[in-house]
């Protein structure tokens, strides 16, 4: 009889922590449709820290910002700025390119890394660059600053590329680089300096989210249910995304429920599943398009109306986005940023002026353009992105359809 | 219970005759019986929470989305009642649900031949973790562990760590697929067929003397050892049904989620947990093999129950692991004050050597009794 009472005390000691977990989220979920503010789960604390009014205002204007330059050649179009003098880079001959990458673990990473790699020949071809040394940190902070520090140290490198793993961290071993008196070009994540020759990026995360959020809050009403899923915690770029979106849901009266995924196929199908067994899912917001056509398939399982949606200009799923006819839009962080560090250096190396922060356009696809892009990319696997705007490069379109990972 | 028996014989011979109801309720008083108990109650909480949820149309959906992880249960409880790990089952997930992906593609015609290269290939994985740590004699946690990240970085290799698309739709039927227009049902699953099967054959096996043989290699490899069994090739076989229950998960996966290289991350953690929430003693020796599948379920709906409650994103993972440490805990205090005999005599197995040299009735399925 003993054992049992020790199995019913410690049973009865997690009850209060089931009961405790219910109390204290329930009532914040009910309470949200009334008063439109506190919307339900998604009053993570942390994403309150990531809200950056005067960013937020920055890229809500410079989402209707005209860019110089030509509009074919989106990946040289920037906003009008402060130019950076680069006339004591100026040298002839082949140089020679030393690239610090944080990784290329996701299948926008290696779109903009296949892309990377052709515009890097076309720039030998012409004799601009002799050759590009990549060290690739698989996602790891340390393993970036010791890259970049041996390329320091082995002082064979003409211009530095960095793509940062994370903000803070990498700080310091780019101001290093910096130091070494040559050009350096840090795009996509940014770090805490200014002092890079240049930071190639495309308008932002805030932008991102007013796009989306907009977007669905316009066709949804008040009270309705959006479930937002969400790659990971503490990334700035996703970070950014989730809290321009989560303020507009709020403003809006949309019920926002976050999750994080890790873009696991499963969770995410899981997660669909069970919040549509509690009541209707009107809505779908992604912070990153990878998992998207889990999240349809969930719908389409369960015999739910599919959802309207934001995913990004992933194949996947602007070939869902067709085969389902959905009300979706496709917001995109501009992958053609992986070719504008080779042709910034270029006109680096000719001593032409370039913007310091050099922002590029970010343009959302929506329903009227998407047979556009689907006839653009035709053939394109499933990982691929549709703007990726190499179409001009040699190479095309065999290199990206089969996708080999130089 | 029976404290006041005098004779430890008579405690033996009480407890076997026993009627149904009461040795029905000794069973929900071992670890392995009180999981069922927590599942009930979770499932409870969910239909109260939420009725929609016991409507027999999504209640089998949840049973087919619970099966994969369920299997790999399963498996694992071979490995663990034994005496080993198996921490490979998760890249062994994600390498089949790769290889699904790169080898099928859109190839109808492909898809029977590589299921059964996937099959091979995770009994050939199961076969060298079991002579690794059997013949080599290098401890099952580190061989796995080694497999683990030798999988793994293989799968970086080969995919650069991103997804290449899904395979064709007649594989991905496996998963997602079922029976369409049951009655009350609406549909049965493939998986839970699938799981339906494992469970029986799982429950046979152990029933047989190869299951019994296992048991007494995970309670006392030396004494196995002496009784004349083969150790090393009882315990490799066990990893070998642990990396192919890891592929049947796989394959399930593909078609349920699709291909990701994220898919089975973390699986062999959530197949070890569920494992000892079903009552079966780290270390081996003890427990039940439904009760490991039953362990999959209770944390299943476990996670379900926390999806209902809306917990914020940011500290679910937090409720989940005091839950499950609560859990577990209260399963194994229940093992140690058995192990030190401070209950029935009935229930120390010493005593029934001692007692009766031919096995007797009722006392099978090792520490379940």
């Amino acid at each position: 009889m003993r054992n049992n009472s020790v199995r019913a005390i410690a049973l009865a000691a997690a009850l209060p922590l089931v009961a405790l977990t219910g109390c204290t989220t329930e009532p914040s979920v009910t309470q949200t449709t009334g008063t439109g503010t506190g919307s339900a789960a998604a009053s993570s604390p942390a994403s309150k820290d990531w809200f950056d009014q005067s960013l937020y205002d920055t890229q809500n204007q410079q989402r209707s910002a005209t860019f110089e330059g030509n509009p074919e050649q989106p990946y040289l179009q920037y906003i009008a700025g402060p130019m950076r003098d680069t006339s004591k880079f100026k040298a002839p001959g082949a140089h020679k390119v030393c690239f610090a990458n944080a990784s290329i673990s996701n299948p926008w990473r290696q779109t903009g890394w296949i892309t990377m790699n052709q515009q890097l020949k076309a720039l030998q071809g012409t004799g601009v660059i002799s050759e590009m040394e990549t060290r690739d940190a698989k996602d790891n902070d340390n393993t970036q600053i010791a890259d970049i520090d041996y390329f320091i140290a082995e002082g064979k490198c003409d211009a530095f590329v960095i793509s940062p793993n994370s903000t803070a961290a990498l700080t310091q071993a780019v101001e290093r680089a910096c130091e070494t008196g040559k050009p350096v070009v840090v795009f996509d994540r940014g770090v805490e300096t200014d002092c890079a020759t240049t930071f190639i990026h495309p308008i932002g995360g805030f932008a991102w989210g007013i796009d989306t959020a907009t977007f669905l809050s316009e066709r949804l009403q008040s009270g309705d249910k959006v479930v937002a899923l969400r790659i990971l915690p503490g990334v700035d770029v996703l970070e950014h995304r989730w809290a321009a979106a989560k303020k507009i849901f709020e403003e809006k009266g949309i019920q926002a429920k976050d999750y994080f995924t890790g873009a696991d196929p499963t969770k995410i199908k899981n997660i669909i599943s069970d919040e549509l067994a509690t009541g209707d899912v009107k809505g779908v917001w992604m912070d990153a398009g990878d998992g998207a056509v889990a999240a349809l398939e969930a719908f389409e399982d369960a015999g739910k109306k599919l959802p309207v949606m934001t995913g990004e200009d992933e194949m996947s799923f602007l070939t869902k986005w067709k085969q389902t006819g959905i009300d979706a839009m496709a917001p995109v962080y501009s992958n053609f940023q992986w070719r504008t560090p080779l042709l910034a250096l270029e006109k680096v190396f000719k001593g032409e002026p370039i913007p310091a922060e050099w922002v590029l356009p970010q343009k959302p696809i929506l329903k009227d353009e998407l047979d556009q892009w689907l006839q653009r990319n035709q053939g394109m696997p499933s990982g691929h992105y549709a703007k990726f705007g190499g179409e001009d490069l040699a190479g095309y379109p065999e290199v990206w359809q089969k996708r080999q990972i130089p | 219970m029976s404290t006041a028996l005098n004779s430890e014989r008579s405690a033996i011979l009480k407890q076997n005759r026993a009627s149904r109801s009461e040795r029905l309720l000794r069973a929900v008083r071992t670890p392995g019986g009180a999981v069922f108990v927590l599942l009930t109650g979770l499932l409870a909480t969910i239909i109260v929470l939420n009725p929609s949820f016991g409507e027999p149309g999504s209640f089998i959906r949840f049973v087919g989305r619970t099966a994969p992880i369920a299997i790999a249960a399963i498996g694992q409880y071979f490995v663990i009642v034994a005496g080993e790990f198996d921490l490979s089952m998760g890249s062994v997930v994600t390498m089949q649900v790769i290889v699904a992906g790169n080898l099928i593609r859109q190839d109808d015609s492909k898809v029977i031949p590589v299921l059964v290269l996937m099959l091979v290939l995770g009994a050939f994985i199961g076969l060298v973790n079991g002579l690794i740590t059997t013949l080599l004699k290098v401890p099952s946690f580190i061989v796995t562990l080694g497999m683990m990240l030798a999988l793994l970085g293989l799968v970086l290799y080969w995919t650069g760590g991103a997804a290449q698309g899904n395979p064709a739709d007649s594989f991905r039927q496996i998963g997602r697929g079922g029976i369409q227009d049951v009655p009350v049902l609406d549909i049965i699953p493939y998986p839970v067929i699938i799981l339906t099967a494992a469970a029986v054959a799982g429950f046979v096996l152990m029933r047989r003397p190869y299951g019994r043989m296992l048991i007494a290699v995970g309670d006392n490899p030396s004494a196995a050892a002496l009784a004349g069994s083969r150790v090393w090739w009882v315990r490799t076989r066990a990893f070998m049904m642990s990396s192919l229950s890891a592929t049947v998960a796989g394959i399930l996966l593909v078609g349920y989620a699709g291909v990701h290289p994220s898919v089975g991350r973390g699986y062999e953690f959530t197949a070890i947990t569920a494992v000892v929430l079903g009552g079966v003693v780290l270390g081996g020796g003890r427990g039940w093999v439904l009760s490991a599948a039953a362990g999959a379920f209770a944390l299943e709906s476990l996670f379900t129950l926390l999806n209902f409650m809306g917990l914020q994103a940011t500290w679910r993972d937090t409720v989940q692991g005091a839950i499950i440490i609560i859990a577990v805990a209260a399963a194994s205090r229940s093992w140690q004050r058995k192990r030190k005999g401070a209950s029935s005599a009935a229930h120390d197995e010493q005593h029934q050597m001692a007692a009766a040299p031919t096995p007797a009735e009722g006392t099978e399925q090792g520490g379940r009794v």
